[in-house]
């Protein structure tokens, strides 16, 4: 149950402003793609893209095609709502939902689905999910305790069992352990590595050790100056991105030559 | 060495710390002051009217007796209220916080504010020369269909003067506070919370389920509350719309009194031990607003855990 993603000359705006510029790149299922780039260059921004989220943004829009496994997410009679609960999203910082449970924060976009689901189904999937985020030994014991009150890391690793409760084909990260110890990092990236047995991962990050540590491929984005769009520069296996990419300006910046 | 870095300090420094705390203690201070003097003030004037002899109080029976059916209308005026106010209120905050374009919700706003700047007898004028005439074919008509229920037994009062038509007004008088308190709270969701929710593949009002609401309880419980402060201790728009008599079950005849507009009305012309009884049934309704507030207070601190505050 994952699926694959190709972007095909997708520009973004907000509102007059071309923020990202023609982006085309296939991004491989069952797969980690990671996106680095220097800071404003577009990359959170293109990745909202891949589930519709720049729309929460006002006047953020698109030109281009992005096709789940040939299906266009922009297509007429698309719903963004759809698009969504196929294509998952973990967020800069932990968001879980402080109002909730830590069970009900994993239940949450399940019930949005409106299945009737019994205890003990519901009991299965949490456990589920919460192994499948490397956290249930830490938690098992309250459940019923809110989602706020764990760690940083905790957390992250709880918005990612929220995540892949609902099965998504497509799980993307935005920075997610930017806000979180070298610790909870590890812990993280471990869990990408597991998540890819069986998700598309994409996984935006300014830490190119990071990169070069969970991904298989990497895209490397930037931009020509204040005000310019973003562009996507190179795209390839991870190991030639760091070891030998083909554009300079690729180089300059894994290498940490860059401004 | 020099010991100067440590111990010198700029322009007011410490003095200046003192003369502010001072002065935010005293403001502190003063409120409680202020509090305790009213009680005071009402609990020594009242004292005649409730050690007195039953016979002597308006009614010949006591001073229980008297109070109890104003304390009902009293209720019953503020719940009509809260009961129209409350789901309009939270719909038209949502719909500007979360559903109307940002230029339409501005001005939407601005509008609700004013609303709150209307004097109270303006809206007891329009509730007593207007609505109560438009509204009393509507009384007939719950009279003849649902007159099974003793809330609306009839015959219907002719004049539309009924304490129905008071929670009405009361209700639009309570209305701006709570639109304007819910609306200020529903816009500090926090956006991450937000976007988790329609991540996750939620729709907008799944999104406000799941994340406005919740997050905006303790705020709309205190809205609401404040609200029913106003409605409460209203006297103007009382006094002007209700036709008051005994208590009735029956909110389509007039009948039923508040305790705000019993006061007002009976004050001017009172002496003595009348003076005492007003004076009591001013501390009722204290009270009564005292234990609301306590009552608010208790039901939010109960999910202090959930509450998104830590």
């Amino acid at each position: 149950m994952s699926k694959r993603i190709d972007v095909k000359d997708l520009n973004v705006y907000y509102s007059k402003f071309l923020a990202v510029e023609d982006v085309s790149i296939n991004i491989e299922a069952k797969s980690v793609t990671a996106f680095i780039g220097p800071s404003g260059c577009g990359k959170s921004t293109f990745l909202r893209t891949l589930n519709r989220m720049h729309e929460v943004i006002p006047g953020a829009r698109v030109e281009g095609e992005v096709l789940l496994d040939g299906d266009n997410l922009y297509g007429a009679g698309v719903d963004p709502v759809t698009v969504r609960s196929q294509i998952g999203m973990v967020f800069q910082r932990p968001n879980p939902f402080p109002t909730m449970s830590i069970r009900d924060n994993v239940l949450a976009g399940v019930k949005l689905n409106n299945q009737k689901m019994s205890k003990g189904e519901a009991d299965a999937l949490v456990e589920r999910s919460l192994r499948g985020a490397n956290l249930w030994n830490e938690v098992k014991d309250r459940l019923q305790k809110p989602g706020s009150g764990l760690s940083g890391g905790q957390q992250q690793r709880l918005c990612i069992a929220r995540a892949i409760a609902v099965e998504p084909q497509v799980i993307l990260m935005d920075e997610p352990c930017s806000a979180l110890d070298p610790i909870s990092t590890l812990a993280i990236e471990d869990l990408i590595n597991d998540l890819k047995d069986q998700y598309t991962v994409v996984i935006v990050t300014h830490n190119m050790q990071q990169a070069a540590r969970v991904s298989d491929r990497t895209a490397f984005f930037n931009i020509a100056g204040t005000g310019k769009p973003g562009k996507l520069i190179e795209v390839g296996d991870t190991h030639t991105i760091f070891s030998n990419p083909t554009q300079k300006a690729t180089e300059d910046y894994v290498s940490g030559r860059f401004g | 060495m020099t010991t100067t870095s440590l111990t010198r300090s700029r322009g007011a420094g410490p003095a200046g710390d003192k003369v502010f705390s001072g002065a935010t203690l005293a403001a502190g201070c003063l409120i409680l002051a202020v509090l305790f003097g009213v009680a005071l003030f009402l609990v020594i004037q009242a004292i005649p009217a409730l050690v007195a002899p039953g016979a002597e109080i308006q009614g010949g029976a006591g001073f229980f007796a008297y109070i109890w059916p104003i304390v009902i209308g009293t209720l019953i005026a503020a719940l009509i209220a809260l009961v129209i106010a409350t789901p309009i209120s939270i719909g038209v905050a949502l719909f500007i916080s979360h559903f109307a374009p940002r230029r339409l919700a501005s001005g939407l706003g601005y509008v609700i504010d004013l609303l709150a700047a209307i004097p109270s007898v303006v809206y007891g004028a329009w509730g007593a020369a207007f609505l109560a005439k438009e509204i009393s074919p509507a009384y007939n008509w719950l009279a003849s269909n649902m007159g099974w229920l003793p809330i609306f037994q009839g015959p219907a009062s002719a004049t539309g003067k009924t304490i129905l038509t008071a929670g009405i007004v009361l209700a639009v008088m309570v209305l701006p506070i709570i639109t304007s308190l819910t609306r200020e709270i529903f816009l500090q969701t926090p956006k991450l919370h937000e976007e988790a929710a329609l991540a996750l593949g939620a729709t907008r009002w799944e999104m406000i389920k799941m994340t406005v609401l919740p997050f905006g309880r303790p705020g709309i419980i205190s809205a609401v509350m404040l609200g029913l402060g106003r409605a409460l201790g209203e006297t103007m728009a009382v006094a002007l719309v209700l036709s008051s008599g005994a208590l009735t079950a029956s909110l389509i005849q007039s009948g039923n009194q508040t305790i705000a507009a019993e006061i007002a009305l009976n004050f001017p012309e009172a002496s003595g031990l009348k003076v005492s009884t007003l004076i009591a049934a001013g501390l009722v309704l204290f009270l009564i607003t005292l234990a609301v507030n306590i009552v608010a207070r208790w039901i939010i601190s109960r999910h202090k855990e959930f509450s998104g505050a830590n």
